[in-house]
């Protein structure tokens, strides 16, 4: 390809950031797609494997006698460091690297080029595999309050909405082009969840252009047709999820907020979420602090309180549940918007609605909500992940909020999930790795336009197939915690930092062990036995009918140990830097243990292509496998194949 | 003493329980000479709360009367501290009590009658803190289940002796301390070196604090390395030395090249201490070992850090920003880190470097036995099985001389001036924890546990965590006249309870993570009594459930071939 200027280098290594004396030698391989970085250790074969589209930054540093050193930061929080022996290869695989990994056209992005072997009927199915008029049906939509409207056909009313939207049945066509006028983007109110109980329902738009005095008669109708929607309620809320000194700052640019002298029975609310640019900043802040070499207690919490982040994770949470507690205790329709409504509108709507609804909990469910609120509704994936060349001032980690909210959620409610953290992460890296098509571009139009369905393949069904790594074994549908709406404490100290995530590629940092894979494994087991012990009394009821006594089935004996390869993997630990350097150059220095060499040599390519390979931790690493070994089936050598053979 | 002479009213109807995670009850209150009793009859639902009066660690008073100070307190709120009023028998009168417990429950009483109120506040006061350790409850325990013949305790020093096979080559058991002459605070026997005598001993004791001489405290099978402890050399400011201490030290790396000292004082604090008589080992009399200075919090700073933790979890401003400050203002998240690489490195010195190694601090009785006891949970697997930790706690902290009721005399909420308190067995207790949440398979026993225990060591039905060492425990006939928790938490029903059910063996080390990303606040402790809690509560349970079903399952399915 045109842009790589060195494909290939030698004798570089690859720094360990916790403990740089681990560091490892290898050749460094530029691909059109990926840099894969392949250990030279006799014996084992090691390979990382960094898609372009995910790298985030590149910093060289200046050359030292050991070599030119380059950073690269990836957007799943990945932090590579290679030392690269001559300054001049240093420059050019950085120069290659920064046009690689900003596409100037959306042809370059890796979606086009990732061809998994799949033909067009199974694409078709892949695309058709999530239906949201499905999901709105299951809401009871349409009905006698709610209707499908045409008006947004061809986007001609608002650009970056969706074509099929949800009305007021009593919203004729002149009234939503009026109220769309009235509003930024033309995102006139229109509904994102109905609750069938009792008719509240959640709407969302953009902010009103009232400026300081202005009005729109159409606009007031559109609420008042939303506030009629809901029988039995007298009033509804509009909440703006910025904070009041945002919303006032609008109304100098002729836009603002609704005055509620104007409108009839609407309670108004602020609920301070910061902007786009507050968010990056804050995580920015705490990826430096989790990024620090060796921090002390207080570095890190320290960093972590000025960062913010958890306060922003709070404020969303918040507001999450004002909205879902009108909707479901108090029976009151919300309408929620803040400046454009694709970003703190996407957040909070979606989170209320993980509150209120539990199939939204389920792996399906997420896959809708975000399919529905976040997709379809217009947040501008293309620019907040910066999938192309463009404004870094539009990048933002605002769907990195809302999965961490689910997150935050499902550690205060261990039992009211159906999906584990991996699936979250998964999602979370797929959302940056533009490997599928789904969060590709900024709106339903733009997606259209680009031919995404016919070009690109879906997360969503490769998430669907592979569920069995995304399920979370202490699913209870039927337990207390999962009925109905969540009620999560938002005290300060039930919010914890998501070290999975934030710190994913620090395999040292994670527990030994899994307490979630030696679940599943024996959930698997429990079933397989279950099956065998009805199979036999199955066999022992024919046999009595048969008055023959013979010699009963032989059942398989199973090994005590469902996780015995887990152990082994997991336990291949070795101590931690707890000396503080004291120990550098002593007889002490940490070996690898021989354990751990064996595992690594057993190793094949799927569990290796990720950064560390000392330890699996609990959280697998599947964003960074390769493409190949994705759609291939499993290698039978491989760790995962043998425990499912167990 | 009677205690009767300390409860004015011992029954009070119509009494209202507010506790957390309950709705609030209405119904008797009764207070005994060691508890509290309320019991609420409501609805046919009989429900009794009865909590050792040991386990209160502060009280807060007010009373409300409406009928006559209504008009007067009308500006300043109708709550007033009860000390500023004259007492009477008021009708309409009533007081509201805050129990503040050692195990972090705050409960609540709402006591119709100003009077009865105060008695029993006066009451509470009094029997919470009993100076008289013989008049404390687990001397008049006698659960039915029971009898003070059983045996107490779990192991000694003499069955652990003869157990260790590999011990008695270069190591002998010594009875210098038979009759606690020597050192006050060990326990009458203890493992030494075999080519020192009992004179020798003798010596040594005199040179080191409290006459905690070193002693054997782990044997590491794999290597044959050791970890000693003790507490620090007298050298004092004219830097005196000891022959025979030297020799002691000497005898214990017989061979190897070198050993190291751990100290877990900074060498300023060590280098301080030889102006009020300590010190620490020099370099030039202690040629082979190699001193490794390691601060750690210790005594009062541990317990004002507790104090603040505990004070920042009861923050209700719901401010993120200040949480996390009061979190890292507590300190307490840096003390468990610390003591968890301290631990770590020792472990490291045995295990990988392949090093005796000598701990001490100060007086030995703390932070020493807190890395000792995390070192050997890493290294060594037997320590890691429900028996096995308890027996460590028991050889490590109760026979070891941890002074136990000068330390947990009171907990976070007590208002009285800070003496010997330090909670450093909570703060192990904290670390087991982190260990087990890092290796969720490789511990035999349950967060339960650590919490029972935690519980236990403030408050208890049990003798076992009375007085500051065996020697007073031998005086107060502890054994005889006192049961076992340990022996106790080992009945098949609480086994069930404690253990855990994901414990798989391993004999691999377990070296925990100490970046500050992988230790957590310990929530089950510190947010015990919060909903949330619950909720993770509800999970172990579920966890249990599905090991218990899956091993019905698996062990139905075996013996079908037979």
């Amino acid at each position: 390809m045109e842009h790589i200027r060195l494909p290939k280098v030698d004798n570089v290594r690859l720094l360990d950031r916790i403990s740089p004396r681990r560091s490892r030698v290898g050749t460094l391989y530029l691909t059109a797609t990926h840099t894969i970085f392949v250990e030279n250790e006799s014996g084992v074969r090691n390979e990382t494997w960094v898609l372009h589209s995910l790298v985030c930054s590149l910093e060289k540093q200046a050359a030292t006698a050991s070599g030119s050193s380059l950073l690269i930061h990836c957007k799943n929080f990945q932090v590579l460091n290679f030392v690269i022996p001559r300054e001049r290869e240093c420059h050019d695989v950085h120069l290659s690297l920064q046009r690689l990994s900003q596409p100037e056209r959306p042809d370059e992005l890796y979606c086009i080029s990732y061809k998994p072997n799949i033909d067009a009927e199974e694409r078709r199915q892949e695309w058709d595999f999530l239906d949201l008029r499905a999901d709105y049906r299951r809401m009871g939509l349409p009905n006698s309050l709610w209707k499908l409207s045409s008006v947004n056909q061809h986007y001609k009313v608002s650009d970056t909405y969706p074509a099929d939207l949800f009305v007021p049945e009593s919203a004729t066509p002149p009234v939503i082009v009026g109220s769309s006028k009235f509003r930024s983007r033309g995102r006139f109110p229109t509904l994102s969840y109905y609750s069938k109980e009792n008719h509240a329902a959640i709407c969302r738009s953009s902010q009103p252009l009232s400026g300081f005095s202005a009005r729109c008669l159409e606009d007031e109708q559109m609420l008042e047709a939303i506030l009629r929607s809901n029988p039995r309620s007298d009033f509804m809320y509009v909440v703006d999820t910025r904070p009041k000194l945002n919303a006032i700052a609008n109304r100098a640019a002729g836009k603002g907020y609704e005055n509620e002298d104007n409108y009839s029975n609407i309670k108004f609310q602020f609920i301070g979420i910061e902007n786009i640019h507050v968010m990056r900043n804050s995580q920015q802040k705490m990826m430096e602090v989790c990024e620090l070499r060796s921090p002390s207690m207080s570095d890190f919490l320290e960093g972590l309180e000025s960062s913010g982040w958890l306060k922003h994770i709070k404020a969303v949470l918040d507001a999450g549940i004002f909205i879902a507690k009108a909707v479901a205790e108090e029976g009151v329709s919300v309408l929620v918007h803040c400046s454009d409504g694709w970003d703190r509108t996407a957040q909070v709507c979606s989170v209320a609605c993980v509150l209120l609804d539990p199939h939204y909990r389920t792996l399906r469910g997420l896959m809708v909500l975000i399919e529905r609120d976040w997709i379809s509704f217009g947040h501008k994936f293309s620019h907040r992940c910066n999938h192309l060349q463009g404004d870094p001032k539009e990048v933002s980690p605002v769907i990195d909020q809302f999965l961490e909210c689910v997150w935050q959620l499902m550690e205060q409610f261990p039992c009211a999930f159906e999906f584990n953290a991996r699936f979250l992460i998964t999602i979370h890296s797929h959302i940056y790795s533009c490997q599928y098509g789904n969060f590709i571009g900024n709106n339903q139009r733009e997606r259209t336009e680009l031919g995404l369905r016919e070009k690109t393949h879906s997360l969503w069904s490769y998430l669907w197939m592979n569920r069995a790594d995304y399920i979370n074994p202490l699913y209870r549908p039927d337990h207390s915690q999962t009925q109905g709406l969540l009620r999560p404490s938002t005290a300060p100290y039930c919010f914890k930092f998501w070290r999975a995530l934030y710190n994913r590629f620090d395999r040292g940092m994670h527990p030994r062990q899994s307490v979630e894979d030696y679940l599943s494994a024996i959930q698997e087991e429990t079933q397989q036995l279950e099956e065998q012990l009805a199979s036999h009394k199955q066999k022992i009821a024919q046999l009595e009918q048969e008055q023959e006594w013979s010699v009963p089935q032989k059942a398989v004996p199973f090994d005590k140990s469902p996780t015995g390869w887990t152990f082994c993997n997991n336990l291949a630990n070795t101590p931690q830097d707890y000396t503080g350097g004291f120990f550098t150059s002593s007889p002490c220095q940490p070996r690898a243990p021989i354990t751990l060499q064996t595992e690594e040599s057993n190793k094949t390519s799927e569990s290796i292509l990720s950064n560390g390979s000392d330890q699996e931790s609990g959280i697998a690493d599947v964003s960074c496998r390769s493409p190949l070994s994705e759609d291939s089936t499993r290698d039978p050598d491989s760790d995962e194949a043998a425990y499912s053979a167990s | 003493m009677e205690f009767s002479e300390h409860i004015k009213t011992a029954n009070v109807e119509d009494v209202v329980l507010r506790q957390p995670l309950h709705p609030p009850g209405r119904g008797t209150l009764c207070i005994t000479g060691h508890h509290l009793l309320f019991s609420d009859r409501e609805e046919g639902s009989w429900r009794q709360v009865l909590l050792l009066l040991r386990n209160i660690d502060a009280i807060e008073k007010s009373v409300e009367n409406l009928l006559t100070c209504s008009g007067l307190f009308s500006n300043a709120g109708l709550s007033q501290r009860l000390d500023i009023i004259g007492v009477s028998r008021l009708p309409g009168s009533s007081g509201t009590i805050t129990i503040k417990c050692k195990d972090l429950r705050v409960l609540q009483l709402d006591i119709p009658g100003m009077e009865e109120c105060l008695n029993i506040a006066r009451s509470i006061e009094t029997l919470s803190c009993l100076d008289s350790m013989s008049e404390l409850y687990p001397f008049f325990y006698r659960p039915s289940n029971a009898s003070l013949r059983d045996q107490w305790g779990l192991s000694s020093l003499e069955r652990h002796y003869s157990q260790m096979k590999e011990l008695h080559d270069r190591w002998r058991l010594s009875t210098v301390n038979r009759d606690f002459s020597v050192c006050p605070s060990y326990p009458q026997a203890v493992i030494v070196p075999k080519s020192t005598d009992d004179d020798m001993l003798e010596k040594v004791a005199k040179f080191r604090q409290g006459g905690r001489f070193p002693v054997l405290c782990y044997y590491h099978k794999k290597n044959g390395m050791v970890i000693m402890r003790s507490s620090q050399p007298l050298t004092g400011a004219n830097r005196k030395r000891c022959r025979e201490d030297e020799q002691l030290l000497q005898a214990v790396i017989d061979g190897s090249d070198k050993g190291y000292i751990i100290d877990t004082r900074s060498s300023q604090q060590a280098l301080q201490a030889r102006m009020t008589g300590g010190g620490l080992e020099s370099k030039s009399c202690y040629s082979s070992w190699k001193r490794l200075q390691r601060q750690m919090e210790r005594g009062k700073a541990l317990q004002e850090s507790l104090i603040k933790l505990v004070e920042a979890c009861g923050d209700e401003s719901n401010n993120m920003d200040r949480w996390l400050s009061k979190l890292e203002n507590s300190k307490w998240l840096s003390h468990v880190q610390t003591a968890l690489s301290t631990a770590g490195l020792l472990a490291e010195c045995v295990e990988r470097d392949g090093h005796s190694v000598l701990v001490h601090g100060s007086e030995g009785t703390d932070s020493t036995l807190l890395i000792s006891t995390l070192a050997q949970l890493i290294m060594d697997p037997s320590c890691r099985t429900l028996e096995g930790f308890l027996t460590l706690l028991e050889r490590e902290w109760v026979q070891a001389g941890h002074p136990f009721q000068q330390r947990c005399a009171h907990s976070a909420h007590s208002h009285a001036r800070l003496q010997q308190e330090s909670p450093v067995f909570l703060l192990l207790l904290d670390c087991v924890w982190q260990l087990w949440r890092q290796f969720p398979l490789a511990l035999g026993f349950s967060e339960a546990l650590l919490l029972r225990l935690a519980t236990e060591a403030y408050a208890s039905d049990y003798g076992t965590f009375l007085g500051n060492n065996q020697q007073e425990r031998c005086a107060l006939g502890v054994k005889e006249n006192t049961y076992c928790l340990f022996q106790a938490l080992l009945r098949p029903r609480e086994r069930d309870c404690y253990s855990n059910p994901l414990y798989e063996h391993t004999e691999l080390a377990i070296w925990p993570s100490v970046h500050p990303q992988s230790l957590q606040l310990w929530r089950g402790f510190f947010l015990r009594w919060t909903p949330q809690t619950h909720h993770l509560e509800e999970a172990q349970e579920e966890i249990r459930n599905m090991v218990i079903e899956w091993g019905k399952l698996a062990l139905s399915s075996c013996p079908a071939s037979t």
